[in-house]
């Protein structure tokens, strides 16, 4: 019965195909550690951010008269709409929690290295288009920080020559952030970036899915197969790492959840208490700091004296990203088998990272000042000598055969 | 197991951005403990609160019966004895004072504190409420706030409390004219009030909190089928 309804389909639409290529007769390194959870998590989080969406959709109003008021109508009145919003709220933070320690994974075991450098660039952009849609999702609440940070953001536009105050103006559709603002923020964050998004996602799976998975020994799986064509050290994604990635979607939802019931605001890390505020036009926040997630570019937009300098900085610390294909020399893909400077370089640039993040969100101070600079050279430095110190590194040599470590 | 979550959080916590202690003008607050279970609290700060703020403040985001749900009331109790200012207990708890009027009043139109001990912290709001003092410089209210410095608000309960003045010597507040309340019953009051007020922030906190416990036992039992689930299938893999 089964069988004869699946043929009656795949003579019309290749459904057993698409489930054999992407599943079951997909080959994927036996040898995943812990870092290869978050793949399978980021879209999780995907799912989660676009379904509880819909349901806030339904309750929010985005009018400036109206907005923040509807969010507490969700919070209060709505039936677990109080659920519903912190399921969206904990999930932007989870989304960029997940995606950073995915693209560590990438950093670390080489993944975005030749054949892989489309699935870099794809994952890149949607990076990218994730974070449109945290910056313009944070305007909707309508609170002083929603209000003061799209602010802030926007006039960086303005500091382009010539074009900058038209670009700003026009972003805004007023002279300040304003109704118009809200509107058009709205249908780009519940419309025009999800859809860009999801293609993105689509197109990142794709390429990974025609290259075949890296693996934290960065040797390549599909050298040596057997006589059917299946690589000796790849096993099927489905069953094996379908049911491996349920365990990991456990830990994480366990984890999340620890957040979502007992600590939701995250200390002001996740909800910022200036948001809790009405947006005022005429109230300026004594301290503007943006999220998380953003405030490691943020603190490289501060560590440059010059407005307009500091924001092209700020642009180059993500095309710097998107060269690393291209900048990495060295033939060996895994910190595995690397020579110690890419490993020295990689720790300088997370730490640096880090400590930009906590720099972005505090208020300014000279010693605080300073650091950020230093930690900006040192994340600059990173990409900039990678073709130098990854070529003369003094790598190890790389086993034939995927280990298990 | 509420242990190692506190301690989980709280480690987290410590870092918290600076603009969450920014808020008040560098003055040291008072830690106060908030209870959504004591009832008996919530009451009392409910009682203060429809008695001594909800007259120029609003909470225009909070139900009077979902209110009484929740701190254990019924209807006919609030509508007799905390419904001044509407008369549906359907309703939110708002005021008959327009904004443009409180405007000119008080300089600002008082905020609404729907959700106000999510913006400042309850340790803010529970020292604001206690560090009021006489000030001759403020002309409109005769008082300032070392917590909040020059806010227009007058201290409404120094009835309660009496008035404080500020000490030349130690730059501390002390007493000035004496109150109805000793310094504990007013200290109780104040705490009461907070308690109240973090109530009205969040309602679904109490059910948030009561949920909690069962998801996370839920993933704990879906946890112990689905890592066997994994073994048996990775069982000839090496």
């Amino acid at each position: 019965m089964f069988s004869s309804l699946m043929g009656w389909v795949d003579a019309r639409f290749p459904a057993s195909k698409l489930w054999k290529e992407h599943l079951s007769e997909y080959y994927t390194p036996k040898n995943f550690n812990f870092w290869y959870y978050f793949g399978s998590l980021a879209l999780l989080v995907l799912v989660l951010q676009i379904v509880t969406g819909i349901f806030l959709t339904m309750n929010y109003k985005p009018d400036t008269a109206l907005a923040f008021a509807s969010v507490e109508y969700i919070m209060r009145d709505v039936e677990w709409g109080w659920l519903i919003r912190y399921l969206h709220s904990t999930g932007a933070s989870a989304f960029f929690v997940v995606i950073y320690l995915h693209m560590f994974r990438g950093l670390m075991y080489g993944s975005y290295k030749q054949p892989r450098e489309l699935v870099w660039i794809f994952g890149m952009l949607v990076y990218l288009a994730l974070m449109a849609e945290a910056f313009m999702g944070y305007l909707l609440p309508w609170g002083q920080m929603s209000y003061w940070g799209a602010q802030v953001i926007i006039s960086l536009f303005g500091a382009l020559p010539i074009i900058g105050e038209g670009l700003s103006l026009w972003i805004r559709g007023d002279y300040v952030i304003a109704d118009a603002t809200l509107n058009r923020f709205f249908a780009f964050h519940v419309i025009a970036v999800p859809l860009v998004l999801i293609g993105l996602v689509v197109a990142h799976i794709i390429a990974l899915h025609e290259v075949g998975s890296n693996n934290p020994d960065g040797v390549e799986i599909k050298k040596y197969k057997d006589d059917k064509g299946i690589p000796l050290d790849g096993i099927p994604f489905h069953p094996y790492y379908s049911v491996k990635d349920i365990v990991g979607v456990i830990v994480f939802l366990f984890i999340f959840s620890l957040v979502l019931f007992y600590a939701p605001e995250m200390g002001g890390w996740f909800l910022e208490k200036d948001n809790f505020v009405p947006a005022d036009p005429l109230k300026t926040p004594e301290h503007i700091a943006p999220l998380w997630y953003f405030a490691p570019f943020y603190a490289i937009l501060r560590a440059v004296p010059d407005k307009l300098m500091g924001v092209l900085t700020m642009g180059a610390a993500i095309v710097f990203l998107f060269l690393l294909p291209w900048l990495d020399r060295s033939p060996v893909k895994s910190i595995r088998y690397r020579g110690p400077y890419f490993v020295w370089a990689l720790t300088l640039f997370v730490i640096s990272f880090i400590g930009l993040a906590y720099l972005g969100t505090q208020g300014i101070t000279d010693i605080k000042t300073i650091l950020s600079r230093i930690f900006t050279i040192i994340y600059f430095a990173f990409f900039i000598l990678m073709p130098f110190y990854s070529k003369l590194d003094k790598d190890k040599p790389v086993p034939e055969r995927v280990t298990f470590k | 197991m509420r242990t190692l979550i506190f301690a989980f959080f709280s480690g987290l916590l410590s870092l918290t951005p600076s603009y969450a202690i920014a808020a008040s003008d560098g003055i040291h607050l008072d830690a106060v403990e908030i209870d959504l279970n004591d009832k008996a609290s919530l009451q009392r700060g409910a009682k203060t609160f429809v008695n001594y703020c909800l007259s120029c403040h609003q909470a225009s985001f909070m139900r009077y019966n979902r209110m009484a749900k929740d701190i254990g009331l019924t209807d006919e109790q609030v509508t007799k004895n905390l419904m001044f200012a509407s008369d549906k207990v359907g309703d939110t708890m708002t005021i008959a004072m327009r904004p443009d009027d409180a405007k000119k009043w008080f300089g600002v139109s008082p905020p609404d504190l729907s959700v106000i001990s999510r913006a400042k912290g309850t340790d803010w709001l529970y020292t604001y409420f206690r560090t009021f003092y006489l000030d001759d410089t403020k002309k409109a209210t005769g008082t300032n706030n070392l917590t909040f410095k020059d806010v227009g608000m007058p201290h409404v309960l120094w009835q309660q409390q009496g008035y404080l003045a500020k000490d030349d010597e130690s730059h501390g507040l002390i007493s000035a004219t004496t109150g109805k309340k000793s310094n504990h019953e007013y200290n109780v009051m104040i705490q009461d009030l907070t308690n109240f007020l973090a109530y009205i922030g969040e309602p679904s906190k109490i059910q948030r909190l009561a949920l909690a416990k069962w998801v996370l036992l839920y993933l704990v039992l879906f946890f112990l089928v689905a890592y066997p689930m994994k073994k048996a299938f990775w069982r000839d893999i090496h």
